[in-house]
């Protein structure tokens, strides 16, 4: 890891940032801190066989944040240069008003994690290379199936590094990696068209797709579901029973209860989980965590984005709700434990809590018992994008992927299922639990108030005994 | 002012050097784009301020070609170091990308602009002072709050500015620049019934120029109103009825119009529109236009970004598909001409952008409209994003009003609607009178049969 990359880069030094602080905090406040991040970036992209473009981009900024009471004062600068940040931090501190406090400053890095050790960062690994992972995608996807006829592959990875310096003593600095591939096709049949999308990654060197995860992998992967989507019919419309497959299906517990339990909304009284801590709000074979810390995940973190380490939070256990996702103002205006959750998109943005890798710990149950108790309903196994209103608890999440069940056995394929739900009561009936979690392949990207962070889910297979399912086709 | 038009020339005079650079170390082609904004936002809740937010920011971005094989970058370091890095990384770059037949930047002819004043810029959305602007979000929430016990919690209330100015520059020797200005007041009430269940809703003015922003106590008093009408909301069942589609969801519906027309999509086969140029793909009362030249619009810019001049486009007339959506790539691949509507970021690749895309309206009010029908559903809000464009498949969460005997009567949630948009876009019934224009596209309300409701 480079160590104090932003004093050795920037000429900074430990006088500038106590100038800083206490300019940030020249009229009062509670709290100030600095956000410093460098962020290298590449993305690539194969369409119609051919690379037609490549890009790579620097982008480098400073965020002051000054915090007073429940106000929050902010101002960025994307020049580093000292009289730059300074007034960025004159800025922010316009929030406060009083006297001037003095920040109690450290410059000693505590990294409680290693969560991506990466020798060499994606990023810095030879073009060539990454060409050759997305040209390999287009081989792969083509060779499936003759039906394939569109194919579009592409490969991004950025290294980000971050130094967060506040007035508290919070001093880190991280090196976070982060890799993503992802296969889009579209396959013909006569006047039919169908799509299959297909990706992955996490905070881990180029050297992850070509062991496991290879792009042959999603390649296929993207090509079968496009394939089978080709003879897929009218989702029926109504309530029935519903069986989410493993994976990325977890995007259920990331939309109906995971934003429900950021602690701002909370302390806002503005999301319907408020004043729910230790009421049932799931069956007891539900148990939740959100942990920051799984190695090499998209969604972890060896520390948050104010600089604190990030945690294994249980949120539901057994069907009770047990904790909130909290940042430093939420937990300290609420009185909670600070579990590590305040993030934020980049330097230009406030941090806030935000979910890292939400999932349901495993049950008992296998997966075929689960499918077989089944009369009619809805098996979904891949996922589009979801969406929650987390005053009301609404929340809708679309399946790209999903069959029909009939009498215990999957029959055929649905197109267009869109599920909703209402949050606080969907996991209440949850019957079954499977003994196969998985976590989701590495694709997920969350948006709350304009700011998008990478997040990781994960469900075992579960059985809901009745969701609203949104098609054109009749109920029976 | 003195000091703006110094900047002014500074970035087209940065741009047209970062060109200049790429040429000389060997690109055949190559284009630059200088973004500079400022931002200023706050927001209050329940009274105080919450937060309060500005700053300011400048970087860039360069697109080269050498031959057929192009490569860009971009950078928020400006000294000269860190752009001779950005350049010489997009050269090398460019030497590793296939050779693409369809590459290029626009020809020298293709390139200009409009000429004259676009209403496009404002200084006054600066003109307050901190203070003030602080009163203009307090106002907002507090007018939300004001006109019913059942709301007595709130998102909030939130003043917004921005400006901002963009340069391009190419080796065909285009300058151009442009300034635009922006703000905003909205406001988030809660409301809560007997039961204890709450709904929240928003509403927003936006305007390039404080003087034409909606006060903020008429955004208040509507964000509460859209507010109070959802208490109480229950499912229906499922069922196939006529549906309305007020102003912010019929918009949403001409956007996935807009992205099924955008020629990426298109030349990849990946809209349910590919191949249908001059086909009726909707009803006959349905005309679909793109302007980029409309004075002051939120979609309005003199050049598109690679600086071939915007223009009016009509997508769709009388039903038939007249056009896509093309930049100077994509339309060399379909053998057509570019529409003027490259859009780009700094950094990537030029992609398709809508200029002022709207749909011309009809003659009856959305109340006339609703008048007409005996059982049917009004929707306001779409909840996720249960679109694929490849087949027109359409199914998305949504929540509204029952129509009852031609009246708005209760509360409507936690259902979807669904269908297929080719089938939905034949069967638009009726068109309102009510175009009005809150961003860059707009839809008047309309009415769709056939459609499926689904819940319980």
């Amino acid at each position: 890891m480079d160590k104090r990359f932003f004093f050795e880069k920037y000429g900074l030094n430990d006088k500038d940032v106590e100038r800083y602080l206490a300019a940030a905090l020249s009229a009062g406040g509670d709290y100030a801190d600095l956000y410093f991040e460098y962020v290298t970036s590449t993305a690539l992209s194969v369409d119609e066989s051919m690379v037609k473009s490549a890009s790579q981009g620097i982008s480098a900024g400073c965020g002051v944040r000054v915090v007073a009471g429940e106000r929050t004062g902010y101002a960025y600068t994307d020049d580093l240069a000292p009289e730059r940040i300074l007034h960025a931090a004159k800025t922010a501190a316009m929030i406060a008003s009083g006297p001037a406090k003095t920040p109690v400053v450290n410059l000693k890095t505590n990294l409680p994690h290693d969560l991506y050790p990466v020798v060499v960062a994606s990023v810095d690994a030879e073009i060539r290379q990454k060409l050759d992972l997305v040209m390999r995608a287009d081989k792969a996807a083509r060779a499936f199936d003759p039906r394939v006829k569109e194919v579009r592959a592409s490969y991004a990875d950025e290294l980000k590094r971050v130094l967060v310096i506040g007035s508290d003593g919070t001093y880190a600095e991280d090196s976070q990696p982060l890799t993503r591939m992802s296969v889009f096709v579209i396959a013909k049949s006569g006047e039919t068209s169908a799509k299959g999308t297909s990706g992955g990654g996490g905070r881990h060197a180029l050297d992850a797709f070509l062991l496991e995860k290879t792009p042959e992998h999603f390649a296929r992967e993207a090509a079968r579901q496009s394939i089978i989507q080709l003879d897929a019919r009218e989702c029926p419309a109504g309530d029935m029973e519903v069986v989410l497959g493993p994976g990325w299906p977890g995007i259920l517990l990331h939309e109906a209860i995971g934003h429900g339990l950021e602690a701002d909304f909370n302390r806002k009284k503005t999301s319907a989980f408020a004043g729910l801590l230790g009421k049932r709000v799931a069956s007891d074979k539900c148990t939740v965590v959100d942990n920051g810390t799984v190695p090499g995940r998209r969604g972890s973190l060896n520390v948050d984005d104010e600089g604190n380490p990030t945690s294994n939070t249980v949120l539901i256990e057994k069907g009770i709700l047990k904790g909130y996702l909290a940042d430093k103002l939420s937990a300290r205006l609420m009185g909670l434990p600070n579990t590590g959750n305040g993030r934020r998109e980049s330097y230009e943005h406030i941090p806030m809590p935000r979910m890292t890798n939400t999932y349901m710990l495993a049950g008992e149950d296998s997966p075929e018992d689960i499918l077989r108790s089944v009369k009619r309903g809805l098996y979904a196994v891949n996922f589009g994008g979801g969406q929650v209103d987390i005053t009301n608890g609404k929340f809708v999440f679309s399946a790209s992927e999903a069959y029909l069940i009939e009498d215990g056995k999957i029959t055929a394929p649905l197109k267009n299922a869109t599920l909703i739900g209402n949050g606080p009561d969907v996991l209440t009936r949850v019957s079954m639990v499977g003994n196969d979690l998985q976590l989701d392949e590495g694709v997920g990207t969350c948006g709350k108030d304009g700011q998008s962070v990478p997040v990781g889910v994960g469900i075992p297979t579960l059985k809901v005994d009745r969701m609203t399912v949104g098609g054109t086709g009749t109920a029976e | 002012m003195a000091t703006t038009t110094l900047t002014q020339i500074d970035l087209k005079e940065l741009a047209a050097d970062v060109v200049r650079r790429a040429m000389r170390m060997g690109a055949t082609a190559a284009e630059c784009v200088v973004g500079e904004g400022s931002e200023f936002s706050t927001a209050v809740r329940l009274g105080e301020v919450e937060t309060l937010k500005e700053s300011g920011s400048k970087a860039l971005g360069v697109r080269v070609f050498l031959g057929q094989h192009t490569a860009n970058t971009s950078t928020s370091d400006l000294s000269s170091e860190g752009i001779d890095q950005m350049v010489r990384s997009a050269v090398e770059l460019a030497k590793v990308t296939s050779e693409d037949p369809f590459a290029g930047i626009p020809e020298s002819s293709q390139l200009g602009q409009i000429p004259g004043d676009l209403d496009l810029y404002y200084d006054d959305v600066y003109s307050l002072s901190t203070a003030d602007r602080i009163d203009y979000a307090r106002r907002a929430e507090k007018a939300s709050m004001s006109v019913d016990p059942r709301i007595q919690n709130s998102e909030g209330g939130s003043f917004d500015a921005a400006t901002g100015r963009k340069v391009l520059a190419n080796s065909h020797g285009f300058v151009g620049e442009y300034q635009r200005s922006y703000c905003s007041v909205s406001a988030v009430p809660i409301a809560i019934d007997e039961r204890g269940n709450m709904q929240h809703d928003y509403w927003y003015s936006m305007s390039r120029t404080l003087k034409k922003l909606e006060s903020p106590e008429e955004v208040g008093r509507i964000a509460a109103e859209r507010t109070l009408r959802r208490l109480g909301a229950r499912k229906v069942k499922t069922q196939r009825v006529p549906i309305i589609f007020d102003q912010q969801t019929s918009r949403a519906l001409l956007d996935h119009i807009f992205d099924a027309v955008n020629g990426d999509a298109i030349y990849r086969h990946a809209s349910y529109l590919t191949g249908k140029l001059g086909e009726k793909i909707a009803g006959g009362n349905i005309t679909v236009i793109d302007d980029g030249t409309i004075l002051g619009g939120f979609g309005t810019s003199p050049f598109d970004s690679e600086g071939v001049p915007t223009r009016r486009t009509v997508v769709i007339e009388d039903g038939v598909l007249k056009s896509y959506m093309l930049n100077t790539y994509t339309a060399k691949k379909l053998g057509l001409a570019t529409t003027g509507n490259a859009s780009r970021g700094l950094a990537g690749t030029p992609g398709i952008g809508n200029g002022n895309f709207f749909l011309q309206p009809g003659a009856r009010t959305p109340k006339e409209m609703i008048a007409d029908i005996k059982e049917g559903l009004y929707v306001t809000e779409f909840l996720g994003f249960g679109v694929n464009l490849v087949t027109g498949d359409f199914s998305r969460g949504a929540s509204g009003l029952w129509i009852h005997n031609g009246e708005l009567t209760f509360p409507v949630e936690e259902i979807t609607v669904a269908g297929n948009l080719k089938d939905m876009w034949l069967n638009v019934a009726e068109i309102g009178n009510d175009l009005e224009w809150r961003g860059a596209v707009a839809c008047p309300t309309i009415r769709i049969e056939g459609m499926t409701v689904a819940g319980e």
